[in-house]
This record gives structure tokens, sequence and C-alpha cells, in this order.
């Protein structure tokens, strides 16, 4: 229209009144923000929503989490009676996953496994959460000789071959639940350090920890209140990742017999159980534990992924 | 350069001390001794055989042969297997496991980077969809399982491989299949999202305008750069793939190193389990700092990054 016009003179007469209107209600609140301000948590979380294979997993997780607490209690069957009457029953309306050897109830065993997981991978994270937020925090934040001297040390445990020290490890602990935690966690607090290092030296030269200082705040107020806060973005990521490396990790020790002990179920055990057995077509031994360890760590696996974009717009791939 | 690399060696002979140490420390913290089960309950004897493998003297003293064995390369006779000394079992049990660890890591590397390229040039497309649900599942499926799976539906259900063993190159398919899987899928997310990154870059449209064709652009000028991500993980993934060896020949019943490490730990032979802890930590930051050599040759800024202290 605009352009049309430009070259021929209108005149005042010829202009019309039906082409205007007055614009509606929005007016008054043109120059206000209309879109709610969101938190950065918010803003995440509407990201990730988006994220249809985070989600699912996520969805995943959550289902896990419930059969893990409840599916042992509302099974009939317990962990470790043996039914020998029963034994190698295929799937079947009573036991739904099927039996083993000495008539377990697979079904039972499976979230049992799952508690194992769920409680390795957890404990894992957290404890290297804490030793990695200490230590990569304080390095950080000290910077210079301090940090130069706790990256050597970091740079040095960083060289060990993992499973290896933690095969070493259980050999001399002896195989249980808590010295696998231990285990990990010896050498995998490595990794979450160097990530909260990285971050706290990125921060910690930004105006507001230069005001918090200025006001006389503590070092322990400094890195607690004002560089932790800005860097669990990428510590949560580190975490959900951390969780199936965990899960595999002990999976991978029972599996060599190294984790938890015969008659109790954690998924490794049970596919390692299952390995004999497969000539004689019981299927359904290996299926679902290797199911879903597999569908566990695939979760965890596309949640980090969706909460790294999600958290970290800007590392976008 | 030189100071680099002197730096890293010294790193790497620091590692391989603390690993020597932490081992020795371990194994000898362990309750009970490796004659516990053993028939000889004769004091005499007990005492003897202590002597011959110096278990007898004090700590230190054993610390220091333990040393010197490390330094010289022979680690004495295994305690279970009288007449075979640790040297023996390395060098039967390493070649094969180190067979099927670089076959693996040749295969991981060739069709992770092939499947990691096409599904950058198609970005978004099917191949690429194909390819990444692929990474994922890969990487979600832990190797002990899919080597059970194949065993079971290749070997077993359809007959297609030999289940077991480690005697062809037929065998070898299915136990290199369920170790480089993993490596596989690491290695395609992460050249796809380099390689992602590189082909927006001004030096890649400067070479599409210079009218070069697509295969050279790709393989010459943005390969290079997008595999060093894949190049910096080389080291730990190899750490990865050989413990790997371990479940793996332990599937397949192939005599490697894996196999004689296991029986190790549950016989606590001491001489085996630290002799093969060490060698085999040894070659994997021997590894690892190979690794660091190259990319200090290919990427050029490393220097400057490693001046500042944020390694």
């Amino acid at each position: 229209m605009t352009n049309s016009t430009t070259t021929k003179i209108v005149s005042p007469q010829s202009v019309k009144d039906e082409w205007f209107r007055p614009k509606q209600k929005e007016q008054g609140r043109a120059e206000s923000v209309v879109r709610p301000s969101l938190s950065y948590w918010k803003d995440a979380w509407r990201r990730l929503r988006k994220n249809k294979l985070a989600m699912v997993g996520l969805a995943f997780l959550i289902f896990l989490l419930f059969m893990a607490i409840f599916g042992p209690i509302l099974s009939p069957y317990s962990v470790t009676g043996t039914d020998y009457p029963n034994q190698n029953k295929a799937p079947s309306l009573a036991h739904w996953f099927g039996t083993d050897e000495a008539g377990r109830d697979v079904f039972t065993r499976t979230w049992y496994g799952a508690r194992i997981s769920l409680f390795v991978g957890v404990m894992a994270a957290l404890i290297d959460f804490f030793i990695g937020i200490i230590y990569g925090g304080f390095s950080g934040y000290k910077g210079g000789r301090t940090d130069a001297i706790m990256m050597r040390v970091i740079e040095v445990l960083y060289g060990l071959p993992h499973l290896l020290v933690v095969i070493l490890l259980m050999v001399v602990m002896g195989p249980s639940l808590t010295t696998i935690i231990v285990a990990l966690t010896v050498t995998g607090w490595v990794g979450m350090a160097r990530i909260v290092r990285g971050q706290v030296l990125q921060i910690k030269n930004y105006e507001f920890v230069t005001a918090s200082k200025s006001f006389g705040a503590k070092t322990s107020r400094i890195i607690g209140k004002n560089l932790l806060p800005n860097t669990m973005g990428p510590i949560i990521v580190q975490m959900t990742l951390t969780v199936p490396g965990a899960i595999f990790a002990e999976a991978f020790l029972s599996f060599l017999g190294l984790g938890v002990a015969a008659p109790f179920a954690s998924w490794g055990v049970m596919t390692n159980d299952a390995l004999p057995v497969i000539l004689s077509g019981h299927w359904w031994r290996l299926f679902f534990p290797a199911f879903f360890i597999s569908l566990t760590m695939f979760a965890f696996n596309v949640l980090g992924d969706g909460l790294q974009d999600a958290l970290d717009p800007k590392l976008r791939r | 350069m030189a100071k680099y690399i002197i730096k890293r060696f010294l790193m790497m002979i620091a590692t391989i001390l603390i690993i020597a140490t932490l081992t020795f420390a371990l194994m000898h913290t362990i309750p009970g001794s490796p004659f516990d089960d053993e028939r000889t309950s004769n004091p005499t004897i007990q005492a003897n055989l202590e002597k011959f493998y110096k278990l007898d003297e004090p700590m230190h003293i054993q610390y220091l042969y333990y040393l010197k064995s490390i330094v010289t390369f022979d680690f004495g006779p295994s305690i279970k297997k009288p007449n075979e000394s640790v040297n023996e079992l390395l060098a039967r049990g390493f070649p094969i496991s180190f067979e099927l660890g670089m076959v693996t890591i040749l295969v991981a590397l060739l069709s992770g980077v092939t499947l990691g390229t096409f599904a950058a040039l198609r970005h978004n497309g099917i191949i690429d969809y194909t390819a990444m649900t692929f990474a994922v599942v890969g990487i979600s499926v832990p190797n002990f399982v899919l080597a059970t799976l194949l065993i079971q539906q290749i070997a077993v259900n359809l007959e297609w491989l030999p289940p077991a063993t480690w005697s062809s190159p037929l065998h070898m398919i299915l136990p290199t299949l369920a170790l480089a899987t993993g490596p596989t899928a690491i290695i395609a997310r992460l050249t796809r999202s380099s390689m992602l990154e590189v082909l927006t870059q001004d030096y890649i449209k400067m070479a599409r305008a210079k009218g070069l064709s697509p295969v050279r652009i790709v393989v010459r000028h943005a390969l290079r750069n997008a595999l060093m991500p894949v190049v910096t993980i080389m080291g730990t993934m190899l750490a990865g793939i050989l413990t790997g060896t371990f479940v793996i020949e332990r599937i397949f019943a192939i005599p490697g190193m894996g196999k004689y490490f296991v029986e190790s730990i549950n016989n606590r032979d001491y001489p085996v389990i630290m002799g093969s802890t060490v060698f085999y930590s040894a070659f994997l930051v021997f590894m690892l700092f190979l690794v660091d050599i190259v990319y200090g040759f290919l990427d050029p800024r490393i220097k400057l990054h490693r001046k500042e202290g944020d390694a």
C-alpha cells in the first residue's frame, strides 16, 4: 500500500476513515514485558520439555524408580526364594518374566536389580559431586600455585586406568555394594573436579564476585553462594552422565563375579547367570536384564544430552 | 615442544610409580596369604615357599625388590603355576589381547569417523538420524550384554559365525563387533559434532569458492580439523577397550590377558596380579603419552593452552 502511494500525491479528503481502526487493548501494555520473565531453571525446563527423546528418558526413569521401590514389594515372590518345581519356566501369568534355574522369579529379580543399579549410580554420582565440588571449587578459586599442584594431582589420577583400579580395590575390599561405590568414586570424582574448576575459573572474575568480596564475604561464602549456584548447569549434566557409567561399572564387575553375590540379584549377575543357559533357549533369562540395563543407560544418556542442551544453550550442538 | 614432551614423560613415570605403589600396597593389605588354601600345612614348607617368593622379608625390602622387578621387567614366577613365570604368561596372553584391542580400535575408528562424517554432511537428514540413533543405542548397550546377545542370535540361533575362541578371522568377527560398537558410537558422535562446527568455518567456504570437489574438501580440509577431538579421547578410549577385553575374552573363551588376570585375582596370585596390573597400566599410560604428543604435533595451539595452566 505505502509503496504504491509514495509517487502520487494524496489529498487529505481521499483518505477514508475506514482505513483506520483504533488498535485494541494491547496498546496500553506495548512497552511492558509481555512474556512472563523466566528464571534460569524455568527456561531450562521449557527447553528440556521440547526435547521429546529426553522426556521419554525421564518418563522411563520415573517408571523405573517406581518399580524399583514397589516392584519387589508388589510381587508375591521373594528375590532369593527358590522354588525348584517351577524352575526355568517361560514367562507366564504366574511369572511375568519367567523363572531361573532355581525357580526364582525373574520379574522380582529384575526390579531388585533396578534398585541396586539406581542406588549404585545415584550414590556414585552424589559422592563424586561432593568431592568434586570441594576439590574443584577450592582449586579453581584459590588459583596460582595451589591450583597448579592440585591440578598435577588430578592429571596423574586421570591417567590411571579406571576399571583396573576398581578391580584391584574390589579384590582387596571384598565384593559388596559399599565396595563398588567406594571403588567407583575413588577414581570417579576427578572428572567432576575438573569441570567444577573450569567453571569456577571462568566465573570468579565476574563483577558480582568482586562486589561480594569487597563487602568482606568469606571464601566459603563466595564459593557456596556466588560460584557454585552459577556452575550448577554443567555439574548436573556431568552427574546425569556419571550415573550410566556407574551402572555400567557395577554390571561389568558383577558380570566378572566381583560385584553383588549370588542369591541376590543385580543386572550384571543376572546377565552372567544367563550366559551358560543360552544354548538351552531360555531367552527370558538374558532378555530382561539385558533389556532393562540397556534401556536405563539409554534413558540416562538421552536425559543427560537433553539437559546439556537445555542448561547450556551456548554449547548447543 | 621438547619441554612439553619431557614434562609429559615425567608425568608418565609418576603415574606408573603411583600405580605400582598402589598395587603393592593393596596386594599386601589383603587378609590371608596365597598359600592359605594349599595342602602344605607343614610350617617348614610354608616358610621355604615364603622365602622363595621373598614374602618373609620386611615390607620395604619387598617393595624395593618389586620396583627392581618392574625396572628390569622380570616379574618372577607365578605362585599358582610355579613352573611358569609372569613374563611367560604376559608373552602368551598379551599379544592376543593386543590383537583384539587393535582390531577393535581400527574398526571403531574407521566406521565411527565414516558414520559421523556422513551424518554431518547430511545434517538433519535420514542418514543423520539413523546414525545418531545407532550411536545412542551403541553407547547404551553394555559390551558384555551385546556379546551375549550376539552369541545367542548370530552364533547359536542362526549359526552364521562361530560362537567362541580366537583361531581364525571368522572367529574374530563377533568379539570385535561386541567390543567395537560402543567406541564406534562415541567416535561417530564426536566426529559429527566437530564436523558440523568445522563445516561452517570460513576456510571451508574458501575451499568451496576455489571450486574444489566436495570429496576433497571433506577429506583434505574438513576432516583434519574435525578429527582433533577424536584424537583427544583416543587414550581413554583405548583404556576402556583394553579393560573391555577382560570381559569379552571371558565370554568368547579367548585365551588373552584378561583370562589370566581374572584367574590371578581369584587365586590371589600376587606376582601375576602385580605384574599384569603394572604392565597394563604402563602400556595404557604410555598410550596416553603418545596420544598427547601426537596431539601436540597436530595442534600447535596446545602449548599455549598448557602455559595458561588450564589442562
